[in-house]
């Protein structure tokens, strides 16, 4: 039997603030990271939780991520003592759309006025996409596989997916997972304007009917995932499970979503299929919601055709309202915001909506916090889906349960 | 750059790049040995960028190859600056 994926660590680093319970705390309030037209993590001061020398040698993609990371395997106990695991049995999978950027572009500088002998032997181990989960392996002695997952904005989910076949395949016991991205410059912002991607307004609104696109942000988000069995010998808490994977390719254009939906709605059904959940089962729907006029139609499309009538009820939002788009980030971070809002039974509006979009169809797109309905699963669990899209017709998607109400373990939950 | 590169201007810059790679200032003696003040390769070389840049001393990271102390490394400085 597949064995299951429990979550015992959570850690995130978003422009809400650092740390796994600010993203909910704040997300609940209605509150926004978004300022100037751009999510940057104003509270993350990188000398505050690096030595000096790690803040040098890492770009601050990198540097989200080892901070996420801290967080995560604090709250699954792996920092008192010895690792849990054999360390060639821990994997780690950190995925990032763009890598370090900002390394690259402040070393052009360099080589166009001080010329190649002073460009920097560290840029290449800096801006290099695998740095997250490198560095992350290499502070923790982690040694079984470790890599990047590339896929754009669906890097991190799909790092999760990942996770979930490593697990299954029993080629590791644990894997440290998630997504870090710091990409905000000005030459990555106006590429994302050309490409009719950025919102002109300044003031993304997913769902909204005034929305007119996307604002970058940055961030990371890490998890902690252990076979149940393995969480359960060490006496972990449990936070969670991921229930259920799907993925899938629209091979149909290099950024615009399928019109149809109809591959985005596989990857959620594969999901759901995967984790055994019913469409009526979900408690919270953590959409992709970019606050494009193309996403967000394609996205309640394939919503609609994977869930069918259950979409119109089930409480749904955007995390990229208040935090902006966290690109290879973005589906750690919105995992373990569905998390959080499974475990608080509470769900975060998607902040700023005001007027949605009727073109939409009926939802239930909540504009503040709104209590969860009660558990549908056994043992009293509440399940939500994560679903993540990126450039190049990526599809994927999450479902997720938070554990028991009462043993705080999945034990007996089958 | 210093007005007059001594070896009093070339150790306080030595020192100073040192601290700025991560090292503790206080650990920073003639006889410490560079990898025990976790100073690798490519901290070497752009120790070595710095040192050329900054004080404008001839040296290349090459140069660095040998190098096990810091007492090594201002020795190369002084004889690159034409002090010794």
């Amino acid at each position: 039997m597949r064995p299951r994926a429990v979550v015992t660590g959570l850690g995130a680093v978003t422009p809400l603030g650092v740390g796994a319970d600010a993203l909910h705390r704040r997300a609940v309030a209605g509150e926004s990271g978004l300022a100037d037209g751009l999510g940057l993590c104003r509270d993350f001061r990188p000398a505050d939780h690096l030595s000096r020398q790690q803040v040098r040698r890492t770009d601050r993609f990198t540097q989200l991520a080892l901070v996420a990371a801290a967080e995560a395997l604090a709250q699954a106990g792996w920092t008192d003592g010895p690792l849990p695991y054999p360390a060639e049995r821990i994997a780690c999978v950190v995925g990032c759309a763009l890598g370090g950027t900002a390394s690259f572009e402040s070393q052009t500088e360099v080589l166009r006025q001080q010329g190649g002998e002073f460009v920097s032997p560290l840029m290449v181990p800096a801006m290099m996409a695998n740095a997250g989960a490198s560095q992350i392996a290499q502070r923790y002695g982690l040694r079984g596989e470790a890599l990047c997952l590339a896929s754009a904005c669906s890097s991190a989910t799909q790092a999760i997916g990942t996770a979930l076949l490593l697990l299954a395949a029993g080629a590791a016991d644990a894997v440290v997972v998630g997504g870090a991205e710091a990409s905000t410059s000005e030459l990555v912002r106006a590429a994302f304007r050309t490409a009719g991607a950025l919102s002109e307004s300044g003031r993304s609104v997913p769902f909204d009917r005034d929305r007119d696109g996307l604002l970058i942000g940055e961030g990371a988000g890490i998890l902690v995932l252990e076979t149940e069995s393995g969480a359960a010998a060490r006496g972990a808490t449990v936070l969670g499970e991921v229930l259920g994977y799907g993925a899938t390719c629209d091979a149909h254009h290099l950024t615009a979503p399928d019109p149809t939906g109809e591959p985005a709605a596989r990857a959620v059904t594969l999901a759901l299929d995967a984790a055994g959940v019913a469409p009526g089962q979900l408690g919270y729907l953590n959409a992709h919601g970019t606050g494009t006029v193309l996403n967000d139609r394609a996205e309640c499309d394939a919503l609609r055709l994977a869930l069918g009538p259950a979409v119109e009820a089930v409480p749904l939002s955007s995390t990229k309202s208040c935090t902006g788009h966290l690109f290879g980030a973005a589906g750690a971070v919105e995992a373990i915001a569905t998390l959080q809002a499974l475990r608080h039974a509470t769900a975060p509006p998607t902040v700023g909506l005001r007027e949605p979009d009727e073109k939409l169809g009926p939802l239930n797109l909540i504009r503040r916090a709104t209590p969860l309905a009660a558990p549908a699963l056994p043992g009293g669990r509440r399940a939500g889906l994560s679903t993540s899209f990126g450039f190049g017709g990526h599809n994927a998607a999450l479902v997720l349960a938070a554990a028991g109400p009462t043993t705080g373990t999945t034990k007996g939950q089958e | 750059m210093p007005d007059t590169l001594d070896r009093t201007a070339i150790e306080t810059f030595v020192v100073d790049a040192l601290v700025d790679l991560g090292v503790d200032r206080e650990s920073i003696v003639d006889d410490a040995a560079l990898d025990e003040l976790e100073i690798d390769s490519l901290d070497l070389v752009e120790l070595s960028q710095s040192i050329r840049k900054q004080l404008d001393i001839p040296v290349k990271p090459k140069d660095f190859d040998q190098l096990y102390t810091v007492g090594e490394v201002l020795a190369l400085c002084r004889r690159k600056a034409g002090l010794e």
